[in-house]
């Protein structure tokens, strides 16, 4: 009988099988879109779709996506940006804040609060949507990006997540040392607390993040002007062009833009891994 | 790239039924005022005046128009926005009206949805600024598709009567004549597709615009409206002499599994494996600018008929209107009058629009044109014939745009399944008459 560690772990080709599979369904879109992005649109109809053919066009792609209708993909781009920065961002910060308040202190209606915020993670931000776009239109805030921003600031489930972090990554006794020490609530929450936060608020953060970058519902409905549209919006915009009279099919552009609008969130991904993967395991371990 | 852009459709459903709901609590008058009929000089006058008005459309061409009426008229601003692509555009707008504000002074409209921006009240009726007269220059069949009760609420643009477009190519080596009747079409189908099993006579996986123009070109009348009173029958003869008629196409499964408007459809028009299409003379733009492989193939014949007697319909086409909520709807009108009725009619037929003009629908320099990529064929002259014999007396329902979006959940069964369409067609009604009796309409059904 050979023994396992954990670096020497026994291997099951059963859910090595398994992992293989997964890994090609992950990846066939990926690699679907890469080729298909490196196409130009009569070559996307004549030749098969999982295979490279005709030119490789994929830069001269780039140029052009960049390029249509006046550059509005680099607008939509810089918009995407702004909505993630501002949005995600701003959602992160009032995340921690109110998780770590939730988590280190009492307070008269603290069980209402946790009732709202449960309840509120349980609300698809979809069905919200309609009500929002009425009650943004009563205060004239609709194409304009306040209407993307301002429900991109809320993250019930980025709040909760901070909370049970902060619950057990911050022990009391420090919080104890550091008032007999002296140091005010505030500086407490900026010198200690956000150090010792980081693995929980990049995980939220790259949550936010994903969650803002992909948006389209909102955007959708709130934003009649494509100078205001996000990627997602703007690529699908593109996309429906191919519809009826006067259509103008651009699909490899959709394709490139596609492409060009993941990258982003790769990078993002490869260069917090590090800090996610801790932030997951965070909490398994009773210290 | 099919579900991203199912799921952007179920979306835009959501939004456009939520936007109805909301309307209905708030629309208390319903039937449309009486027509106030008022001269040009205030559109003139609002021209000299100039100042700055809000367009959305999503016509190739409306940048170039927008451009050229600057130049021409240089004290009026006009903001070129592209809302969206039909359904989407409606439903922004839709938004917009019922929240009162962030609406468009003049919107392109498709004539199918017209009737529902009309009965709500949402369009400014150009009677008033006199527009009425303009009926002479307008084919018969677009002026009757922006007419509603006795309002005018926009200006025909383009205009789709119907005619088969077809591969001579694939028709030649398959030794198929070009069929004058529907019979002699299914028969066309049946034996391209038993010579060669690749190709099919063309593709339908459900279009309920497609599906409606059929109806119409069949002589049913399927909607029936009278203000807030609206009868529907799509079991009428007209609905049911095409419905036997594409049932053997779909049950014989004679059409290529190719959605229409995606890329394998654009594709498949290409490399011969639809063979033919029966749809609007707008189409001749979108195959010279997207089927480039499909060059030097392709003509046009009229549309097959039931008797072999001369009848078409309109598919598609789409007019500009005011929008009420316009803070200047005599500059608004006086730019749609511009568009479609004076210096915007040419760029148009530049970048490949079918007209609704008469003066251009008679033009030798229209008719008589010879174009290439149809082998030279003048096909202008089989179209603007078609827009002569349109079959008169269609109505929309005045909630179109919503019925067309539940059309697949309930008669696109049929297509799905290759079960008989008139059981697909009885499930939209029933859908059809809850809907519309759900949102205050009195709807029956016969």
């Amino acid at each position: 009988m050979a023994t396992f560690s954990i670096t020497k772990p026994r291997k099951s080709r059963v859910l090595t099988g398994f992992m293989a599979l997964y890994l090609v369904y992950t990846l066939v879109p990926l690699a679907w879109l890469v080729i298909n992005a490196s196409k130009t649109q009569p070559a996307l109809f004549s030749t098969s779709g999982l295979s490279f053919g005709g030119t490789f066009a994929l830069f001269d792609n780039i140029g052009q996506t960049f390029t249509y209708n006046d550059g509005i993909f680099f607008r939509w781009l810089g918009n995407t940006l702004l909505y993630v920065v501002v949005g995600a961002g701003g959602a992160t910060i009032l995340a921690t804040a109110a998780g770590y308040g939730m988590a280190k202190y009492r307070f008269p209606g603290r069980r209402g609060v946790f009732a709202v915020v449960l309840g509120a993670v349980a609300v698809p931000p979809t069905a919200l949507a309609v009500p929002t776009f009425l009650m943004f239109s009563k205060l004239g805030l609709t194409n304009t990006p306040w209407a993307v921003l301002i429900p991109s600031l809320i993250s019930p489930f980025g709040l909760y997540l901070i909370w049970v972090y902060a619950a057990d990554a911050i022990p009391d006794e420090l919080l104890e040392a550091a008032r007999i020490d002296g140091a005010g609530e505030i500086r407490i929450f900026l010198t200690v607390t956000l150090r010792l936060l980081v693995p929980g608020i990049i995980t939220v953060s790259l949550f936010t993040m994903v969650q803002t970058w992909n948006n389209y519902f909102l955007p959708l409905i709130m934003l009649s002007e494509p100078k205001w549209y996000p990627l997602t919006v703007g690529l699908n915009q593109w996309s429906a062009q191919a519809n009826g009279a006067g259509a103008q099919p651009i699909f490899n552009l959709v394709l490139t833009g596609s492409l060009l609008t993941i990258i982003p969130l790769v990078v993002a991904f490869l260069l917090m891994q590090r800090f996610w993967q801790s932030g997951l395991s965070a909490g398994s371990v009773k210290q | 790239m099919s579900r991203f852009r199912t799921r952007a459709k179920a979306a835009a459903a959501i939004a456009l039924a939520a936007a109805l709901a909301v309307g209905c609590s708030s629309g208390g008058t319903s039937s449309a005022p009486a027509a106030a009929t008022g001269n040009q000089d205030s559109v003139d006058a609002a021209l000299k005046a100039g100042g700055e008005i809000t367009y959305w459309s999503w016509t190739p061409s409306a940048k170039d128009q927008v451009a050229a009426f600057q130049k021409e008229y240089p004290n009026v601003k006009v903001n070129y926005v592209n809302a969206g692509t039909n359904k989407e555009e409606y439903t922004k707008l839709q938004n917009a009206i019922k929240a009162g504000s962030g609406a468009p002074d003049v919107a392109q409209i498709e004539y199918y949805a017209l009737p529902q921006f009309a009965l709500t009240d949402s369009l400014a009726d150009l009677n008033q600024f006199g527009f009425g007269s303009f009926e002479k220059d307008y084919s018969a069949s677009t002026w009757a598709q922006v007419k509603n009760g006795n309002g005018i609420y926009g200006l025909p643009q383009d205009s789709g009567p119907m005619a088969l477009f077809y591969n001579k190519e694939v028709f030649d080596k398959n030794g198929i004549a070009v069929p004058k009747t529907w019979d002699e079409y299914i028969a066309a189908a049946k034996k391209l597709h038993a010579a060669d099993p690749t190709k099919y006579i063309t593709s339908d996986t459900g279009d309920p615009g497609f599906v409606l123009s059929m109806i119409w070109q069949a002589g049913g009348h399927p909607f029936t409206v009278d203000g807030r009173n609206v009868k529907v029958n799509l079991a009428d003869a007209g609905t049911k002499k095409w419905t036997a008629m594409w049932d053997q196409l779909i049950q014989g499964k004679q059409l290529a599994p190719v959605k229409e408007w995606s890329d394998d459809w654009f594709r498949a028009l290409g490399d011969g494996t639809i063979s033919s299409l029966v749809t609007g003379a707008w189409m001749p733009g979108n195959f010279i600018s997207s089927v480039t492989g499909g060059s030097g193939k392709w003509a046009v014949a009229p549309m097959p008929t039931y008797d072999g007697k001369p009848v078409t319909a309109e598919n598609g086409g789409s007019a500009q209107s005011v929008v009420k909520q316009s803070k200047n709807p005599a500059l608004a009108a006086a730019f749609v009058r511009w568009l479609n009725h004076a210096g915007g009619v040419q760029p148009f037929i530049k970048s490949g629009g079918f007209p609704s003009t008469t003066a251009d629908l008679t033009s030798p320099a229209f008719v008589d044109q010879a174009v290439p990529y149809f082998g030279g064929q003048k096909i202008n002259q089989v179209l603007t014939q078609a827009s002569k014999d349109v079959a008169k007396g269609w109505t929309y329902l005045p909630y179109q745009t919503y019925a067309n979006s539940i059309f697949s959940d309930t008669a696109g069964k049929a297509y799905l399944n290759a079960t008989p369409l008139d059981a697909g067609l009885a499930a939209w009604q029933q859908a059809i008459v809850d809907y519309g009796n759900q949102q205050g309409f009195t709807v029956s059904a016969g």
